[in-house]
């Protein structure tokens, strides 16, 4: 039972592989960058931050940033609690 | 530890603390930001550690705790200073101001006076993860002595 488990995780996970594998695009065909042009097209005039990155880390993506914050605040919470002094 | 990482040390923690802080205050020109430079100053606080021991810088806990809830704090209070667009919106971008000078198009060396809220949450969130690597490292260091965390 367990064997035939892992074996139809194998499956689905290569599966999923080989699908993605087949839209692959040509090897030597140039990389789809339209976001990239976007964000260096763009970053000056609306975040009117030079340093890319920074402008979507902090704006275009702030939410995921707010949840970064948020992990790092669970992990020190997380360890102050576990590492807490226990009264005997 | 040693004397000679005793020296080492106070000489290489306010190196440590103030690339530290120039990562977090030019995070909108240069290549860094607040988590960056936030990481830096805790390597600071991990160096004092090993220096000088648990115990003597077990007093640095609590002011890690409240610096670490400050930028959060801080960091969201940014988010809503945008709320008459959007969360998060850049309303100071452009418009003159704190943090507002036009910035000029195209490849330039930067000025330090643009980019709106994001300097500001350089700054929450450098402050917000020196506080919680700092309090982190701190609570690690102190884990298994038998004095009062």
């Amino acid at each position: 039972m367990r064997y035939w488990t892992v074996l139809a995780a194998f499956a689905v996970v290569a599966g999923c592989l080989l699908l993605g594998g087949a839209g692959m695009r040509p090897f030597g065909a140039p990389r789809l960058d339209a976001m990239d042009q976007y964000f260096n097209a763009r970053s000056q005039a609306e975040v009117a931050a030079n340093n890319v990155v920074t402008a979507i880390v902090f704006d275009y993506r702030g939410y995921d940033t707010l949840g970064e914050a948020t992990v790092l605040f669970v992990a020190v919470v997380g360890v102050a609690l576990i590492l807490r002094r226990v009264k005997r | 530890m040693s004397v000679v990482v005793r020296t080492i040390a106070r000489i290489l923690i306010p190196v440590i603390l103030v690339f530290g802080g120039y990562v977090i205050l030019h995070g909108h020109l240069t290549p860094g930001g607040g988590f960056q430079g936030g990481a830096v100053a805790a390597s600071a606080v991990a160096l004092l550690l090993v220096a000088v021991g648990a115990p003597a810088v077990k007093k640095l806990k609590a002011p890690f705790s409240v610096l670490e809830d400050l930028g959060g704090v801080a960091f969201v209070v940014l988010g809503f200073l945008g709320i008459g667009f959007t969360f998060f919106a850049n309303s100071l971008a452009g418009m003159g101001g704190l943090f507002g000078a036009p910035v000029p198009s195209g490849p330039n060396p930067g000025v330090l006076n643009t980019a709106g809220t994001v300097p500001l949450m350089n700054w929450a969130v450098g402050l917000k993860v020196l506080g919680g690597l700092g309090a982190v490292l701190v609570l690690f260091g102190l884990f298994g002595g038998d004095d009062d965390r």
